[in-house]
């Protein structure tokens, strides 16, 4: 069985796209170290940050409330900037945010966050295993659904792939995904692109159902044009009639 | 008996060569396959033609000599409405212009011809020329029924054009008008530079030549009416995701033409006979449905309405108020009918199960050409006349063969098939009969015949 080069290819960009987000979020975190010692006559600044709520739907409202004690300036980011030493104010994130209030005063300054989650369901599970990466952790858990010749409906084990998929998906929210529709060679080369639109639309539809917000997931059709296997028997039929999951950006 | 019919056939070509615009095949002898030749021209007895090579005249290169009779003999005997007599029949002297002419000799056997196609090629300057004839044997006193110089390049390839319009004009007068398809081009995809691009060639396989450079993915290419424009599936991408989409080649520009982007999935775009508007596959609003907008993009409008996948749209080129698509709302893709606008839509019955796929109207809009993959078998070529519904099957037991497209003039058909083993484009008379292969180097598919 012949399997194709380009989906290591795929997994390799989907890796870096993936290895870009995790820096960005490796820079957050690190906002959040020690504050630098404090000078000898004046107190470190300390501050509080909370978000109501902390789960909402894109385009939803939340309250930014926050106190500080010992500064002169805070500063809020991303998207807000300086703000008074005490108050609120509304935000609207469109993807999930981690807010960072900044502190300063003549004793240094001190940092807090509230993380706001759009559109997932569960609370947001962040890696501990940091040695497994993201591509790996992706490979495992995103499983392809697999359908039937001429069917875009989804078959029992395509619902359990997408389960584990929908899991995954609401763990790591910043991970978009393109859903790639895949038709085997036994049909025309126009119907098979509308085909492999339907069964990535049926992925999107199941995932959808699970909780996984739209905009987190493209769908595109290959067709009959990127076989996974190109010898001319079942087996090799039935591993190109899926729908692939490949992390965007 | 033969004898009697090609009497009866020489005082109907007599009458044709000096009206000129009676169409013979209108006044046909019936036969099993009636309904067809009202679509194709085709089943009826055809005009015994000669075709001498020319004889040899002063500084023209024996190589291009050559080069024009192959291509005007492989032109004439593949139009589909002549029998070329064979030059074994011919009488010993090749004339060069009327004068010269034994006309009793070309008429009485063994040679039993009807026209006769000669002439003489010269160097003018730089430039070829044809002084070409064609006459009609029986009428000694008529002027030819065609005479004309045609000049081009002195090249193989000006040698292969002069042929080409020659042959077309040779069609044109024996087939009341209608004219030949020797200088029809044929787009098609092929992987020869790797990626599979756009390509177009010549109608008989010659001069190959990449139009699109995109190195993703193109597909289904499909020749404006007025043949200088191809719209195609392009896979393009865009902010990190690539998807298929609609793209047009300009054939006088060289490149591409803009057209909008969609949401999802976009594919298989067919010109209307106007030119003024493209139907094409979208699943912008979710499911792939057609859709129909100008050439740009604009005053977009959704014609049909089914769950499913709906899709290869194609224009009835008479009318441009109906389009034939693929759906498979009701389970296996198959055919149906609308209005352009996407009402009064029918189902179009097929005595059997199984897919019926790439649609592809005949240019008088009376027969439908398709591919059928049967419950039992392969992908077959089908036309179906769509008023009686009569179906004719055109391939068979030859690998698959897919993706019809019919040529200007209705009585040829190209498609795809992989008879020899690798998918190659190949062309056959409306009638099944007298296959071609035009590709051999690399995947070829998808062809689609340019109306001019």
């Amino acid at each position: 069985m012949q399997v194709r080069n380009s989906r290591q290819i795929t997994f390799a960009l989907g890796f870096l796209a993936i290895l870009g987000f995790l820096g960005g979020c490796k820079k957050q975190v690190a906002t959040s170290h020690p504050a630098p010692a404090p000078a000898p006559t004046s107190a470190q600044p300390t501050v509080t940050l909370n978000a109501t709520p902390t789960s909402v739907k894109s385009g939803d409202t939340v309250t930014l409330s926050w106190t500080s004690t010992d500064a002169t300036d805070a500063d809020i980011e991303p998207g807000v900037g300086k703000v008074a030493l005490q108050g609120s104010t509304p935000v609207n994130p469109t993807d999930s945010t981690t807010y960072t209030i900044t502190a300063t005063g003549p004793g240094g300054s001190g940092t807090a966050t509230a993380r706001v989650t759009v559109g997932a369901a569960a609370p947001v599970v962040t890696p501990t295993t940091n040695n497994a990466s993201m591509s790996e952790l992706f490979e495992q858990n995103v499983k392809d659904a697999f359908f039937d010749f001429n069917k875009s409906d989804l078959r029992p084990d395509a619902r359990e792939a997408l389960t584990k998929t929908a899991e995954f998906l609401r763990s790591y929210p910043p991970v978009r995904v393109t859903i790639e529709g895949h038709c085997d060679d036994r049909g025309s080369t126009e119907y098979n692109i509308g085909l492999g639109e339907r069964r990535a639309q049926a992925a999107k539809n199941y995932l959808i159902s699970l909780g996984i917000t739209a905009d987190r997931m493209d769908t595109v059709s290959w067709g009959k044009e990127r076989p996974f296997c190109t010898e001319q028997t079942e087996s090799c039929w039935q591993e190109n009639r899926r729908a692939h999951f490949v992390a965007a950006h | 008996m033969r004898t009697k019919i090609q009497n009866m056939m020489m005082r109907k070509l007599a009458i044709v060569a000096a009206v000129g615009i009676v169409f013979m095949l209108s006044a046909g002898t019936a036969s099993a396959q009636d309904w067809f030749k009202t679509g194709t021209g085709l089943g009826v007895t055809k005009a015994r033609v000669a075709v001498p090579e020319f004889p040899v005249r002063g500084a023209t290169p024996p190589a291009l000599e050559k080069t024009f009779h192959d291509v005007l003999w492989a032109d004439l005997d593949y139009c589909g409405i002549l029998e070329l007599v064979s030059p074994s029949f011919y009488p010993p002297q090749m004339p060069s212009q009327p004068s010269e002419v034994n006309f009793p000799e070309w008429a009485a056997a063994p040679a039993n011809t009807y026209m006769l196609v000669y002439g003489n090629l010269f160097l003018d300057g730089t430039n070829l020329a044809l002084a070409g004839y064609l006459s009609d044997v029986h009428n000694p006193q008529s002027p030819p029924a065609l005479q004309k110089v045609y000049r081009g390049p002195a090249t193989d390839d000006g040698a292969r054009k002069l042929a080409h319009q020659f042959a077309d004009d040779i069609v044109g007068k024996l087939s009341g008008g209608a004219a030949g398809i020797a200088q029809t081009q044929i787009a098609f995809v092929s992987t020869k530079s790797g990626t599979k691009e756009i390509w177009a060639m010549d109608y008989d396989g010659s001069n190959q030549h990449q139009l699109t450079h995109l190195k993703s993915i193109s597909l289904t290419p499909r020749w404006s009416p007025d043949a200088t424009r191809i719209a195609f599936t392009c896979y393009v991408p865009f902010r990190g995701i690539t998807s298929p989409q609609i793209c047009i080649y300009s054939a006088a520009s060289d490149r591409l033409i803009s057209f909008p982007r969609y949401r999802g999935s976009n594919s298989s775009p067919a010109w209307s006979p106007d030119g003024t508007q493209l139907a094409f596959m979208s699943s912008q609003g979710g499911d792939p449905e057609i859709y129909i907008s100008d050439t740009a993009g604009g005053a977009m409008k959704k014609v049909t309405f089914a769950a499913g996948v709906n899709t290869s749209p194609a224009f009835n080129p008479k009318t441009g108020k109906q389009i034939v698509f693929v759906s498979d709302r009701a389970g296996d893709p198959v055919l149906y009918l609308a209005n352009s606008d996407g009402t009064d839509v029918q189902k179009l019955d097929m005595p059997d199960m199984g897919y019926v796929v790439d649609p592809s109207w005949s240019p008088n809009g009376q027969l439908l050409a398709f591919s059928w993959r049967r419950p039992s078998g392969n992908f077959d070529i089908y036309i179906m006349d769509i008023v009686n519904r009569q179906l004719v099957e055109l391939t068979r037991d030859a690998g698959r063969n897919e993706r019809p497209s019919w040529a200007p003039d209705g009585r040829h058909l190209v498609f795809e098939s992989t008879r020899n083993g690798k998918r190659e484009i190949w062309s056959m008379l409306a009638d099944g009969s007298l296959p071609r292969q035009l590709t051999y180097e690399g995947q070829n598919e998808s062809p689609s015949w340019s109306s001019k």
